[in-house]
């Protein structure tokens, strides 16, 4: 009896690990690229986020975060975010069992939540420059457009490259590039996400106390 | 020989024996992500605003919040488990949280001391500002 708990707990063993089957199907490998790519984003983000916390003081006299955010929007904005981060998950399930019509659905929902943030914080921008905010006005001012600035340009990239992936899915249908690609798409959208998590919390929320 | 062992792609969600065991569908698994998150998110929110907890521990507060809910993401919508198949996920996302310590850390340790040696306090500052 215990030779045969040993052996069942022995036979995952003897399988070929992972270094021994050979070289990994190229949708790992693509992935576990872009994997790579997405954590060297991160680091590139780690020092804009680092730049505006040593900044956040330096205010020169102008205004101060308390005085520029408005938590509803930028509640508003993370809604937004995580519910098209959601739906980016329910596109990725759609296109792993090839339903063309779940995926185009679900696609268009993440583009609108998308672009619905990407419109919201467009407006914040613009209302913080015409209340006498804009980046030129100090330290703390050009660290902050820089750190949001930059992750609005991500939503942008990626709001561009979902419409992309839907034509290359229109005209190329489901093959293998195509199905890399959205998985690609789908962890840079989770990515951005998780951006935003700390985003909110350093500038928005810890920003706003004395 | 279907059964080789290949690393799993960071995204891709399990086909394997835990979400059977969990008996999960894989929509299931997003929603219970995106639950989580909003009850972190909303949190986050609540803890800022409220004058019911002791202030200077709100800061602490938030980032234990972002680091839970940044968990939560990486679990449920990026699918990165402890699993054999996700080591390499995982050696990788290590290296990422390091270097990414490192920097803020280091700049915030270095800047503060910086300015600790070189400005007079804010007080000082203000009083000069002030006259």
């Amino acid at each position: 009896m215990n030779i045969a708990v040993a052996i069942d707990e022995l036979a995952p063993e003897a399988l070929p690990s992972a270094s021994e089957a050979g070289p990994a199907p190229k949708r790992i490998v693509v992935a576990y690229g872009f994997w790579i790519f997405l954590l060297s984003d991160i680091v590139m983000f780690s020092a804009l986020f680092a730049a505006y916390a040593v900044l956040v003081r330096a205010t020169a006299g102008g205004p101060t975060g308390a005085q520029l955010f408005n938590q509803v929007s930028v509640a508003i904005e993370t809604a937004c975010l995580l519910a098209s981060s959601y739906t980016c998950g329910l596109m990725s399930l759609a296109v792993n069992e090839r339903r063309r019509a779940a995926t185009y659905f679900f696609a268009v929902v993440t583009f609108m939540l998308g672009a619905a943030f990407l419109a919201l914080e467009i407006r914040e921008f613009a209302d913080m420059i015409a209340r006498g905010a804009p980046p030129q006005r100090s330290a703390f001012l050009s660290a902050f457009f820089t750190l949001v600035g930059c992750h609005g340009l991500h939503v942008t990239a990626g709001l561009i490259w979902l419409a992309v992936m839907m034509a290359q899915v229109a005209i190329k249908s489901f093959r293998p590039t195509v199905t890399r690609r959205l998985l690609c798409f789908a962890l840079f959208w989770h990515a951005l996400d998780i951006i935003w998590v700390w985003l909110f919390t350093v500038v928005y929320l810890m920003g706003v106390r004395p | 020989m279907t059964d080789t062992r290949y690393d799993r792609a960071p995204g891709d969600i399990s086909i394997s024996a835990e979400a059977e065991r969990w008996t999960l569908t894989d929509v299931g698994i997003y929603t219970i992500g995106l639950a989580l998150a909003v009850i972190l998110t909303a949190t986050s929110f609540w803890v800022a605003n409220t004058s019911l907890l002791w202030a200077p521990g709100i800061p602490l507060g938030l980032a234990v919040l972002a680091i839970a809910q940044m968990g939560v993401h990486l679990v449920f919508f990026l699918h990165i488990t402890t699993g054999p198949d996700n080591t390499n996920n995982v050696l990788a996302l290590a290296f990422g949280i390091l270097i990414v310590f490192l920097v803020v850390v280091g700049s915030l340790w270095i800047m503060s001391n910086l300015s600790d040696s070189m400005m007079p306090p804010a007080e000082l500052m203000n009083l000069h500002m002030q006259h």
